[in-house]
């Protein structure tokens, strides 16, 4: 299609101009990170090599830190305090955290997000992620010898807005500019489908230390679209652990156990658990607190009976991926495998059962998220090379809704739409003269608003006096192709508006993020001026570099005074850039991207009409 | 500014103007729209240019849902034909459709206390049938006969038929 290709400003830049950029996979048992070198997608190893980070981090009485492998060596010795799979408290509260069984943590029921009391202090998960995402961009600056531009972090796909907003928050902490959380099986589909050069229907299923997501993808000529998403951000092979301790707890009459005694008790299960995937039995042995010594046995048909339970749960969500996509099970053409829990057989088994087909198995299943990941963010940081021209539709996850009365949920937009949507429904007042109205925002298919997560709430005021049932209120939801949902509300009879961009009300406030930031000691002596400035320079000057590339090519769109005024405006923003008032900057660059709004939209007409044409003159052709 | 959006969805898909439509001719009409105005295409394009590729992609996306989909796709063309297919409030219906939907919801209503799966799926295949019976007899209406008035009564008998299908879908897979 070379019709179809247009250059864009910035798109294939100079060597020297190349951004910095990594993606990250936040994982609840590990996470590592991975770049594109000369096009070439490889994780980012540490100074032994290792690719893997355990998700682990330790915290010392002095505030001191530690993360990845020397924490999961102490977790046993000093389980309040060595945080592990802080993925499953993400943007949950305490009655979420209740379901996984025993922990030995120390809860606090902060507002919004548990807590936990450690010997540093209290630390929410956002902070203990940030502590994990910090250890992996620094490895990645050494590795790639600079600051990073961006990244892109992967978030499983069936997490809610408040898991993606703590996520966020947590690589904000860590000193991460975050140009998109990207879903876990779509990562992986990029990496493997890129790889492959796959075409068909793909479903990816990804089984995490802590998180279940199911996504089925149509792969077609470098368009990744995904069809429909559906999971179990509360199930992983944590999980699995803890039915094999349980277990263990039961038959050796172990009394409760303490801290300590819990963590090893689920090492051992877990050491278990990766035996029985090559081996029909497993013997382990654990030494306990108080010295009792504990030899252990499990074969696999046990772990299977112990654990049927857990691998049906994941076909549920699988079926319900598969209806939404209006496929039947054995259309799909492949069923990549991703996480580490996907590599239990009977796990496997049920899958193959399920699509009538053994699932690919040629990539790492650790490794495959980042890598999507990577591959993602080098396009986003604007690196993509010439040829380089695959593109992913992706969808929400989870339906959007408003309140209505009696506390049911008005679906705006449903689950699996394609992103970016926009969707406006038509509301009216139930009282004589009302003259505001709540507007609810809900996420979540269960009728009842207390079924779903609450998301933001605002009110429309400045309703004229009508009677009830007059008034033409109409909300417009609008989900970006960052998933990022915008709600505005307006009366249509008197064209009362009001906006706002959701952050759910769960989570941490932004004030609170702005503390944790102050608090957090990297940034404690940085220079924000200085930074600023250095930041609307390179905005400004991407902006100055972008409208003289569109003036070149399509200045007849302009009229002559339109020119002028856009004129005007790079002559400000240059004139700015010679000061160091990085707010004079930011507001020329502001002023400049409004001006140039008609311009911009004039272009994209004329592509798009261009295409149109080429089009018709394609298929006349063909004739 | 809104970007012009004058053009109807077939003309922005690059599909013919009629209700019959050549799936693979739709979706690769999408995709090449997409891969043309995707923000992700101006990664590093003006905060201008992203703003105007956002409202471009949600308008292909919002196209191509709709003409996917066979009673959007007829709402649509009959809404540009100038007709309002009217189906919140217009409910009257010839009274052998009503005493078909009558006889179908008793027995889904049935099948679902206690759940009986082979009848439910039974009467799911026969709603299928019917839906794929009346498509035909629409896409007849709309684009041999030019007929909008049957046109818009058959799109609100194939909303209640969906209807139907979903609480039984719902029932069947929870």
């Amino acid at each position: 299609m070379a019709l179809l290709q247009i250059s864009e400003p910035g798109d294939s830049p100079e060597p020297h101009q190349r951004k910095l950029a990594v993606g990250i996979d936040l994982g609840t048992t590990h996470s590592l990170a991975a770049t594109v070198r000369s096009g070439v997608a490889e994780v980012l190893a540490d100074e032994e090599g290792r690719p893997l980070l355990p998700s682990i981090v330790r915290y010392f009485r002095e505030g001191h830190v530690e993360v990845g492998h020397g924490a999961r060596a102490a977790q046993a010795d000093d389980p309040a305090n060595t945080i592990v799979s802080v993925k499953r408290f993400m943007g949950r509260g305490v009655a979420d955290v209740a379901k996984y069984g025993a922990l030995p943590y120390h809860f606090q029921d902060a507002p919004g997000m548990v807590a936990i009391q450690t010997v540093a202090g209290v630390r929410s998960p956002v902070q203990v992620s940030a502590e994990i995402l910090k250890v992996l961009r620094e490895r990645s600056e050494r590795a790639l010898g600079g600051e990073l531009f961006g990244a892109v972090v992967t978030v499983p796909a069936y997490f809610d807005e408040s898991q993606r907003q703590a996520t966020k928050d947590a690589a904000k902490l860590a000193g991460l500019n975050v140009m998109r959380l990207l879903n876990e099986p779509t990562a992986a589909a990029i990496a493997y489908g890129l790889d492959h050069a796959s075409e068909g229907t793909f479903a990816i299923f990804d089984l995490g230390g802590g998180t279940f997501d199911i996504s089925i993808l149509k792969l077609t000529r470098g368009v990744f679209e995904v069809l429909s998403t559906n999971g179990d951000s509360a199930l992983g092979g944590d999980d699995f652990d803890q039915a094999i301790a349980t277990h263990w707890r039961v038959v050796q009459k172990l009394a409760d156990a303490g801290g300590g005694d819990t963590r090893r008790l689920l090492a051992a299960a877990r050491e278990a658990k990766e035996k029985l995937s090559a081996h029909a039995e497993a013997d382990v042995h654990v030494m306990l607190s108080y010295g009792q010594k504990l030899h252990l046995r499990l074969t696999r048909a046990e772990f299977e009976h112990l654990t049927t339970a857990l691998v049906q749960k994941t076909l549920g969500p699988t079926r319900k991926a598969l209806r939404d996509a209006k496929l039947q099970a054995r259309e799909v053409d492949g069923v990549v495998l991703v996480g580490g829990a996907t590599r239990m057989p009977h796990l496997r088994q049920a899958v193959e059962t399920l699509f009538g087909r053994a699932p690919l198995k040629d990539l790492d299943p650790d490794a495959v998220v980042a890598l999507g990941a990577a591959i993602q963010a080098n396009v986003l940081a604007g690196n993509r090379a010439p040829g380089d021209d695959w593109l992913l539709l992706d969808v929400i996850p989870l339906s959007l809704g408003l309140e209505t009365m009696g506390g049911l949920v008005e679906r705006v937009i449903p689950r699996n739409s394609t992103i970016p949507v926009a969707r406006a429904q038509e509301f009216t007042t139930f009282k004589d003269g009302q003259a505001a109205m709540a507007i609810h925002v809900v996420q979540g298919e269960r009728e009842l608003v207390s079924d779903n997560r609450s998301l933001a709430r605002f009110e429309l005021r400045g309703i004229p006096p009508m009677v009830a049932g007059a008034a033409r209120i109409q909300v417009t939801f609008q989900v970006d192709a960052d998933g990022l949902l915008s709600v505005s509300a307006r009366e249509n009879t008197t064209g009362v508006e009001t906006a706002i961009v959701v952050k759910p009300s769960y989570g941490l406030s932004d004030d609170e993020v702005a503390r944790m930031l102050q608090e957090s000691f990297s940034h404690a002596t940085h220079d924000r001026d200085a930074r600023a400035l250095a930041e609307q320079r390179v905005e400004a000057e991407s902006l100055l570099t972008a409208i003289r590339a569109a003036l070149a090519k399509d200045a007849d769109l302009l009229a002559e005074d339109e020119r002028a005024r856009l004129e005007g405006g790079m002559a400000t923003l240059e004139k700015a850039w010679n000061t160091t008032d990085h707010r004079a900057i930011k507001s020329a660059v502001h002023d400049l991207n409004e001006a140039s709004q008609a311009f911009a939209g004039r272009r994209m007409d004329r592509a798009v009409s261009g295409a149109l044409t080429g089009r018709r003159v394609d298929e006349v052709r063909t004739k | 500014m809104i970007p012009d959006f004058s053009r109807d969805h077939f003309e922005l898909l690059g599909v013919p103007v009629k209700y019959a439509v050549d799936p693979a001719r739709l979706e690769s009409g999408f995709r090449d729209l997409q891969s043309q105005v995707h923000p992700d295409r101006f990664a590093s394009a003006t905060e201008a240019e992203r703003r105007v590729a956002m409202q471009w992609a949600t308008r292909a996306n919002e196209a191509f849902r709709t003409l996917r989909d066979p009673i959007a796709r007829a709402r649509y063309l009959l809404q540009l034909k100038g007709y309002d297919t009217e189906e919140e409030t217009n409910t009257a219906m010839p009274p052998d459709f009503l005493m078909q939907q009558m006889e179908w919801r008793e027995a889904a209503a049935h099948a679902r206390a206690p759940l009986d799966t082979s009848q439910l799926e039974r009467l799911r295949s026969d709603i299928a049938k019917a839906r794929t019976d009346m498509l035909r007899v629409l896409e007849r209406a709309l684009d041999a006969d030019a007929n909008y008035v049957a046109g818009c009564s058959l799109v609100r008998k194939l909303r209640f038929l969906e209807k139907l299908e979903e609480e039984i879908d719902e029932a069947l897979h929870g």
